[in-house]
C-alpha cells in the first residue's frame, strides 16, 4: 500500500555559531544574521520517510516548512535526497510565532494538503529545543502521536509499528494511521544527496524566488515537478488572530546575557610541581581519594 | 480567569513510585503557592495508585487528584492528555508544572494546545513577578516567570503568559531541589472516574513491547564528574577523561557540543537539555562554558577548568583554572593521584 507522507522540516539558525547581533530588540531571533541549516532531527525524520517510500512503492514524500522564502533551500535539499516535493508556508503574519502559533499555522497547511497517512518531523529544533510543535500539531488535527521515535518499523494495513527510545529504555508501540511521529537523533542519519535527484531538482524553486526571471519562471512552469509550493496565511485559511505574535500566549519578557558572579579562581600552572600540589590539596581536603 | 486558582503538578508514577522530578516540582510549587497565598494540588494517573498520596502529601499538597485504571499504565499520550485537559477545564489552575521527561514533553504540548495556553520547556528557574506589556501598557501582577536558557544556550530568556491559563512549564529532573514540607501534612484525596475524563478512542495507541534498560551512566549520583567539551579535540582524546574518571572513581560527562560531535553518548550530556549534576568535584575539560551547560553544573562544590584558552567563560565560575591542553594535563593528574593516594 502506498503512503502519503508529510515531513515537517525547519530551517534553523546554526546555534553553534552565534554572534552578538543574533537577537533583535523585541527578544526574537534575528535569523538574517545567522547561517541557516536543515534542522538535524528533521533530517532523521526525512530518512524515516524515505525508507517508507522504498518499502511501500508509489509512496509520496512532501516536505512542509514554515519560514521566509529562503526556507525553500531546505525543501530543495530534501528533494535532492529523495523527497518528491514540498511547500513553504510563508507570511509576515507568522512572524514572532511561539510554538502554539507555529503549530496552528502548520496544522492549517496540513489540512490544505489534505491527503496524508503519516506526518513525520524531528523531535525538536536546535534553536528552541522545545519539542512542542509535533505534539501540538497532532492535537490540533485530532491525531494520535508517537514521540521519541527511533524507527518506523512498518506501516501496513492502516497501522504503524514504531520503536521509541525514551529515558527508561525502548518501547515498541502500534497505532492507527493517520498520525504524527516525531523522530529522535538516535534514529538512522539521513542519506546524502542523490546525484540523479540533484540533477532533476536543481532548478526547483518557489514562485517568489523566480518572480523577476521570466526565463526560469517559464522553465519551471513547463516542468511541474520543479514547482515548490508557496502558501501564505490566506492560502491555508488561517485565522490571523491565532498567528504570529497575536496568536502566541507566551511573551518574551526579557533576554539577558548572563554575567556569572566570578569566583576567585586559582590559576594553576601546567607544570609537574603545581599539578602535583593541586592533587595533594584535593586529597587532603577529601575531595578525591 | 481568576487568579485565586491554584498550582497543580502532574506527577509521574511508575512501579509504585512517584518520579523524583515530580517531587522536585511539588517542592517548588509549594514555595510559589506560599508566595501567592494559594493551594498546591497534584494529579496522578496510572495503575495501582492505592496509597500514592502518602508519597505526595508530605510535600505540602492540599489536594491530590487520582485516576486509577490499568489502561493508564504504562503512559500513553491520549488518555493522560484527556485527563489533564478535562481536569484543567474544570478546576482552572493558575499554574501547571510537569517534568521535562519523555512523558512530560509528550503530554505538556498536547495539553497546552488543547487549552490554548502557553508552555515553556526545560525551565531552569521559576519565579513570581510583575509584567508590563510594552505595546499597550497593560500591567500584570504576580505572573509566573519561566526562565530558561534559549537559543543554544547563548542567552537566558524570561517568558511569561500574561493572558492564558494555566501558565505551564516543564523542568528537567535534578534542576529543582526535593524537600519534604511536613511528613504529617494533610490534604484532600479526590478519586476521579477514568470514564468521565477519557474517551474510549483515547486508548488507540497500544504498547506491544517494552524493554526497560537501566542507564549505564550514573551522572547524577556521582561525587566526581570529569566532563569534556569541544575543546577536547577528538573522540580519541576523550579516553583521557575516562582514564581520569576511572582513577578518581568518577563518571564522564560531556557538553552538548561534544555530544553533537559524536564523541560522547546522549546520556552523558550535562546542561539544560541534559542532566543536572551537583558533584563534589567537577573537572571541566575543554568546555568553554555556554549558559546552557553551566545551568547543569554550576552548583558543583569544586570546579576545575582545564582549558587551553585562558579566557574561557567557564573559568569565571571555576575554583581552579589550569591553562593547558587536555591530553597534556590529564595524564599528569592521573600520575600524581596514583603517586599520592594510598
Amino acid at each position: 500500500m502506498s503512503l502519503n507522507i508529510i515531513v515537517l522540516a525547519k530551517q534553523v539558525p546554526d546555534t553553534r555559531n552565534v554572534g552578538k547581533d543574533a537577537m533583535k530588540a523585541d527578544g526574537t531571533i534575528n535569523r538574517a544574521a545567522l547561517p541557516a541549516i536543515f534542522n538535524p532531527e528533521d533530517l532523521n525524520a526525512l530518512e524515516q520517510a524515505l525508507r517508507l517510500k522504498e518499502t511501500y512503492p508509489g509512496s509520496k514524500v512532501t516536505l512542509l516548512t514554515m519560514g521566509p522564502a529562503r526556507a525553500a533551500e531546505i525543501v530543495r535539499e530534501g528533494m535532492y535526497r529523495g523527497a518528491d516535493g514540498g511547500i513553504v508556508l510563508s507570511d509576515r503574519a507568522f512572524a514572532g510565532s511561539d510554538t502554539l502559533a507555529t503549530s496552528y499555522a502548520l496544522s492549517a497547511a496540513v489540512r490544505k494538503i489534505g491527503d496524508y497517512d503519516i506526518i513525520i518531523g524531528g523531535r525538536q529544533a536546535i534553536d528552541g529545543d522545545t519539542a512542542q510543535v509535533g505534539p501540538q500539531i497532532a492535537e490540533k488535527l485530532g491525531l494520535p502521536q508517537i514521540t521519541y521515535a527511533e524507527e518506523i518499523i512498518s506501516a501496513d494495513g492502516g497501522e504503524v509499528v514504531v520503536r521509541r527510545r525514551i529515558e527508561s529504555g525502548v518501547e515498541t508501540v502500534r497505532a492507527k494511521m493517520p498520525l504524527v511521529v516525531t523522530v529522535n537523533s538516535s534514529a538512522e542519519p539521513c542519506r546524502p544527496r542523490n546525484a540523479k535527484c540533484l540533477q532533476k531538482y536543481k532548478y526547483a524553486a518557489v514562485p517568489s524566488e523566480v518572480a523577476s526571471d521570466e526565463e526560469k519562471k517559464s522553465f519551471i512552469e513547463k516542468r511541474g515537478y520543479l514547482a515548490i509550493g508557496e502558501w501564505n496565511a490566506a492560502d491555508v485559511e488561517a485565522d490571523l488572530s491565532q498567528c504570529g505574535l497575536a496568536g502566541s500566549p507566551t511573551k518574551v519578557k526579557s533576554i539577558e546575557n548572563v554575567v556569572f558572579t566570578a569566583k576567585d579562581a586559582r590559576r594553576i600552572e601546567n607544570s609537574d610541581e603545581e599539578l602535583e600540589g593541586l592533587v595533594k590539596e584535593l586529597i587532603a581536603s577529601h575531595t578525591i581519594g | 480567569m481568576t487568579d485565586k486558582n491554584n498550582i497543580i503538578v502532574y506527577c509521574e508514577y511508575e512501579d509504585g513510585k512517584v518520579a523524583d522530578v515530580s517531587l522536585e516540582l511539588l517542592t517548588k510549587g509549594r514555595q510559589l503557592a506560599d508566595r501567592l497565598g494559594i493551594k498546591l494540588e497534584a494529579v496522578v494517573a496510572g495503575a495501582g495508585l492505592k496509597n500514592v498520596e502518602k508519597q505526595i502529601l508530605p510535600f505540602g499538597v492540599d489536594t491530590v487528584y487520582k485516576v486509577d485504571d490499568d489502561r493508564l499504565s504504562p503512559y500513553t499520550s491520549l488518555p493522560h492528555s484527556s485527563i489533564l485537559i478535562n481536569l484543567f477545564k474544570e478546576i482552572q489552575p493558575r499554574i501547571a508544572f510537569m517534568g521535562a521527561t519523555s512523558v512530560g514533553r509528550d503530554l505538556g504540548p498536547r495539553v497546552s494546545s488543547a487549552l490554548h495556553s502557553g508552555l515553556t520547556a526545560d525551565c531552569t528557574a521559576l519565579e513570581i513577578g510583575d509584567y508590563t506589556d510594552v505595546k499597550n501598557g497593560t500591567e500584570y501582577k504576580d505572573l509566573l516567570y519561566q526562565i530558561r536558557p534559549a537559543f543554544g544556550g547563548n542567552i537566558v530568556a524570561t517568558i511569561v503568559n500574561p493572558e492564558c491559563r494555566p501558565q505551564m512549564a516543564t523542568v528537567r529532573e535534578g534542576v529543582m531541589k526535593k524537600e519534604v514540607r511536613d511528613s504529617n501534612y494533610t490534604g484532600e484525596v479526590v478519586d476521579l472516574d477514568v470514564n468521565k475524563y477519557t474517551r474510549p478512542e483515547d486508548f488507540v495507541v497500544e504498547i506491544i513491547d517494552r524493554h526497560v534498560e537501566k542507564s549505564k551512566v550514573n551522572l547524577k549520583g556521582s561525587p566526581i564528574v570529569v566532563a569534556g567539551g569541544y575543546g577536547v579535540g577528538s573522540k580519541e582524546y576523550f579516553d583521557f577523561l575516562y582514564k581520569l574518571a576511572d582513577t578518581l572513581g568518577g563518571e564522564v560527562g560531556a557538553s552538548r557540543a561534544a555530544v553533537d560531535a559524536g564523541w560522547a553518548d546522549h546520556d552523558r550530556q550535562i546542561g539544560q537539555t541534559g542532566v543536572t549534576v551537583r558533584p563534589k568535584l567537577y573537572i571541566a575539560c575543554g568546555i568553554s562554558g555556554q549558559i546552557q551547560h553551566i545551568a547543569g553544573m554550576q552548583d558543583s562544590s569544586i570546579i576545575i577548568s582545564v582549558n587551553s584558552d585562558p579566557n574561557a567563560p567557564i573559568n569565571s565560575i571555576a575554583d581552579y583554572v589550569i591553562t593547558g591542553k587536555v591530553e597534556d594535563v590529564l595524564p599528569k593528574l592521573i600520575k600524581y593521584y596514583k603517586k599520592n593516594s594510598k
